[in-house]
């Protein structure tokens, strides 16, 4: 069982591998053809790729866990399997709600080299666990961390891609203003945040500068491929409050996994916090991803701001998985390796 | 109304006041401690704060801590002499009790105290205000409806005040304006989004009190226990003790634990499966249980908790010296070293021969041995014991016991000794082995006399742990989650209806306006606009299509507007 388990969860990441391309054939067929294509059919065939290797992954995931006799994310192999398998899972169902196709590209990009990274690096044959893991909070504690990782992980590539998006605007932003130079438009860098954020006066000076990037679509026929690509995906300001959402639902998860963490080593190691590396990092992830929705909450910060927040909060996120599990001594060496 | 709010958040601040970002000039003492509360309590240094926390906790995950793992600091002031000294002065290798953590910490709490009181004082006040007056001019928010309908006013306000339902604490009004009589509606949901992350960042607050509380009350000891004999709740008793500032003898439980049996359970890969020690406890009202004690299954004594945390092999050894005479008896502790119990231990004799030589011995247990082809071992290649062979090495001399100093008993330090050697068949010196399996007995050479291993038995090391707070942290996280859910996810909504006759029925506006992000804010406008006008033509369309799709998102102008409603309310 273990074996055919390996074989499906090799399968998806051959199918993974498939949509990567096929999304970015379609990105690419965005950035090359007029704005406003309807039928995106490489797209259309990296999402039913993609469901097929969600599937596999599924399969291989469960008969993994039959394997093993146990929940199925006991060390860095199989916790790859999980986060990566949410992540793959929350990108699909949002997408069935509304049409999020263009984080494809991201989303399969980091579930490929999740995989790859746990075939190669991570793998471990099905076995059962160490006394001290053996647990129901085992089942508690790490889904949950797994499945916020996940959540984390798709809100990462919205805000990359929001970084990317904004780049772009700022440039047809100055492109406008040196064509017509409106006296709203024509501040320094930056000045479309600064106008949206603070210094919202009148709905009038607002409607004429912010016009052209709320909607998601400038006006303006972009000339370059990235102008023509960014043009057909969402404004910045709404992929910044799309990874929010993600965002805040990962971070009561992750307050979850450290509050449920503590209570298992209470009674696992007889005590509920002993700054152990692993712990110490799930804090400063934490405190990162508070920080970052208190900025959210505050006046005079720029979006861009956030977006660079989230992202140093999922740098540390992975860091605490790959770095620290690897190289770091502490009470959390589970790896398997 | 005023509300308060920290300085600086979002959709809060005051239109007109600009925020102190200046220094106060001229305003005397008061008038700065007044300047730096409002600094500290602002939402930008709550931020800098909570980051400065995230990276003063990390050292500790880089550098080795003393309460952790003291040795680990001791290697690395070896390895680093210069800067490890300085580290050290510095705090870097016990982090969490450093003088600048500690500040983060405490001026992070001070700050979030400061900032979170009034705001409750001032959500208790809204709570029972009830909504705020319903806006002037509804043209502010992007999420505004107006139409014709064919009921009356009143049949309208029924109506809305049915389809806003319990959810919704509402106000309902009549202005009077000529002989216009106008009927409004100010309804707002979603107190608990405040309440709740009240409820976090108060619980926060609980959390580090109890924590504080509990590091002063608590002890905690460490004992090892070889089947058959027995530990006792006290700390003379234990090999290590440590306690709070405010321990009380009496708050230890007064208990006594006899190892009666350990068992351990590995795969045929030589993982561990398993582990149970077998228990007798013994109550000081002469009742006796037996019970077991595994890891993540403390057994709860009173109020303090027993874990099991480490097991090993205790050879019981047998030492007579030349005279004859027996100089020590018992087990004596191997501590493993690898996944094979692969254990080493040292045997002190320091009444061997009357003290003068004494005997010391340093010696490596092999659970169950690999053998090369000529029979010497090499190895252990399973942690259970099914053909222990313990091997040692013999010194003699003085073992440094008498002046007074602690000494690790792990460790044979060979200062002062001979190490006892044996002739190969082609004449060189090596050290002597002493091989020994359980039940055996071997001579020691020179008529020195002779060391018998009669039996292998096994230890449990078992922590011992007092700590009141834990349960209430266990409170405190809880209700920090529960209140951040509902701050996180719970819709803050106003919603406002002005209904003014006009001819063949009504003319009605409505507008809603959420607190942050709230994609389902336009549904909700429509659910009622649904419920009130079944019939409606729309008067005015102020929504455009795009903005009316489930996925518009609220323009700039939502933040203006919201700022306004609070001025307003
Ligand atoms: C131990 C330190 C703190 C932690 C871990 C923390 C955590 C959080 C979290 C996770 C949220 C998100 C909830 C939400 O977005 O609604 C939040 C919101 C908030 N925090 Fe804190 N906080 C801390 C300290 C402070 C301090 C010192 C202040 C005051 C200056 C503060 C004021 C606020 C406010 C006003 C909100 C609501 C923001 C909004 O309206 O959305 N917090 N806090």
């Amino acid at each position: 069982m273990g074996e055919i388990s390996t074989v499906l969860v090799l399968g998806s990441l051959v199918a993974y591998t498939v949509a990567l391309i096929s999304f970015a054939v379609d990105i690419s067929a965005l950035g090359g053809h007029a704005p406003h294509r309807t039928v995106r059919r490489a797209a259309n065939i990296a999402v039913a790729v993609s469901w097929l290797g969600f599937g596999m992954h599924a399969v291989g995931l469960v008969l993994r866990g039959l394997a093993a006799g146990r929940v199925p994310w006991a060390n860095m192999y199989e916790f790859s399997l999980t986060f990566g398998i949410v992540a793959m899972g929350t990108f699909l169902v949002i997408n069935r709600v509304r049409d999020i196709r263009y984080l494809g590209v991201f989303v399969s990009f980091l579930v490929v080299c999740v995989l790859t990274v746990a075939f190669w690096q991570l793998y471990v044959e099905a076995d059962g666990v160490q006394p001290i893991l053996d647990s129901y909070w085992l089942g508690i504690h790490v889904s949950v961390a797994a499945a916020s990782t996940g959540l984390f992980s798709v809100a990462a590539a919205a805000s990359a891609l929001q970084l990317l998006q904004h780049r772009q605007e700022r440039k047809v932003e100055a492109r406008a203003a040196v064509a017509a130079p409106v006296p709203v438009a024509a501040g320094a860098v930056g000045t479309l945040e600064t106008v949206e954020l603070d210094t919202v006066d009148t709905a009038e000076s607002v409607e004429t500068s912010g016009a052209g990037s709320a909607g998601g679509t400038s006006p303006r026929r972009p000339s370059s491929f990235a102008g023509r690509l960014m043009a057909q995906l969402p404004g910045s300001e709404s992929l910044e409050r799309f990874a929010y959402r993600l965002n805040a639902v990962a971070f009561v998860g992750w307050t979850l996994t450290v509050v449920a963490g503590a209570i298992w080593a209470e009674a696992a190691w007889g005590r509920p916090w002993g700054w152990d590396p692993k712990e110490t990092w799930s804090l400063v992830i934490w405190l990162v991803y508070a920080a970052y929705l208190h900025m959210r909450a505050t006046v005079g910060w720029t979006i861009n701001r956030f977006a660079w927040f989230a992202l140093a909060g999922f740098v540390a996120l992975m860091a605490n998985f790959y770095v620290v599990n690897v190289f770091f001594a502490g009470r959390h060496s589970y790896s398997g390796l | 109304m005023a509300r308060y709010a920290p300085e600086g958040l979002k959709g809060s601040a005051p239109s007109g006041a600009p925020a102190p970002s200046g220094t106060p000039r001229g305003l005397g003492l008061r008038g700065w401690l007044r300047w730096g509360w409002r600094q500290l309590t602002s939402m930008r240094v709550a931020l800098i704060l909570l980051l400065m926390l995230a990276v003063v906790a990390l050292p500790g995950a880089f550098f080795p801590q003393r309460p952790q793992d003291p040795a680990a600091v001791a290697d690395y002031l070896e390895a680093n002499p210069g800067s490890g000294e300085l580290l050290d002065r510095l705090g870097f290798f016990d982090v969490y009790a450093s003088p600048w953590f500690s500040a983060v910490y405490l001026l992070l709490f001070v700050s979030l105290i400061g900032c979170i009181v009034p705001r409750t004082w001032a959500h208790a006040q809204a709570m029972r205000a009830g909504p705020s007056r319903v806006p002037r001019s509804f043209a502010r928010f992007p999420v505004r409806d107006e139409l014709e309908v064919a009921r009356t006013p009143r049949e309208v306000v029924a109506a809305a005040e049915r389809a806003l339902g319990r959810g919704y604490k509402r106000r309902t009004g009549r202005v009077q304006r000529g002989d216009v009589e106008t009927l409004e509606i100010s309804a707002e949901r979603g107190y608990g989004r405040e309440t709740g992350n009240l409820a976090f960042h108060l619980a926060l607050v609980g959390l580090l009190v109890v924590t504080a509380w509990g590091q002063l009350v608590q002890y905690r000891g460490q004992a090892v226990v070889v089947v058959g004999s027995s530990m006792v709740n006290s700390a003379v008793d234990y090999d290590t003790f440590d306690a709070g500032a405010w321990y009380d003898v009496d708050s230890q439980e007064p208990f006594r634990l006899r190892l009666d049996d350990f068992t351990s359970v590995f795969t045929e890969a030589g993982r561990p499966d398993a582990f149970t020690a077998d228990v007798t406890l013994s109550r000081p009202d002469g009742s006796e249980t037996a019970t077991t004690i595994s890891p993540n299954d403390p057994l709860s004594v009173g109020n303090a908790r027993v874990y099991l945390t480490g097991n090993g092999y205790a050879p019981v050894l047998t030492v007579t010296d030349a005279a004859g005479d027996v100089a020590f008896s018992g087990p004596v502790l191997f501590l493993p070293q690898d996944t094979a119990y692969t254990s080493t231990g040292v045997v002190l004799v320091p009444d061997a021969n009357g003290g003068d030589p004494q005997l010391g011995f340093r010696g490596q247990l092999f659970p169950t041995a690999l053998y090369a082809a000529d029979g010497t071992v090499l190895g252990s290649t399973f942690p259970q014991p099914d053909d222990p062979v313990l091997i040692l090495n013999l010194w003699t001399g003085d073992l440094g016991l008498d002046d007074g100093a602690p000494r690790n008993l792990f460790v044979l330090d060979t200062t002062g000794l001979t190490q006892a050697t044996t002739e190969t068949a082609d004449g060189t010196e090596v050290p002597l082995e002493l091989v020994l399996r359980p039940g055996e007995s071997v001579e020691l050479p020179d008529g020195q006399g002779s060391v018998t291993f009669s039996e292998l038995r096994r230890f449990a090391a078992f922590d011992v742990r007092w700590d009141p707070s834990v349960p209430w942290m266990g409170l405190f996280a809880g209700i920090a989650f529960l209140g951040l859910a509902a701050s996180l996810f719970l819709p803050r909504r106003r919603v406002w209806l002005r209904v003014r006759p006009a001819s063949g029925g009504s003319v009605v506006q409505v507008a809603a306006l959420a607190r942050g992000d709230d994609p389902g804010l336009q549904r909700e406008l429509d659910r009622v606009v649904a419920a009130v006008a079944p019939d409606a033509r729309r008067r005015s369309t102020t929504t455009t299509p795009a903005t009316r799709a489930p996925r518009r998102t609220p323009t700039p102008r939502g933040a203006a507007a919201e700022r306004e409603a609070r001025d307003d309310g």
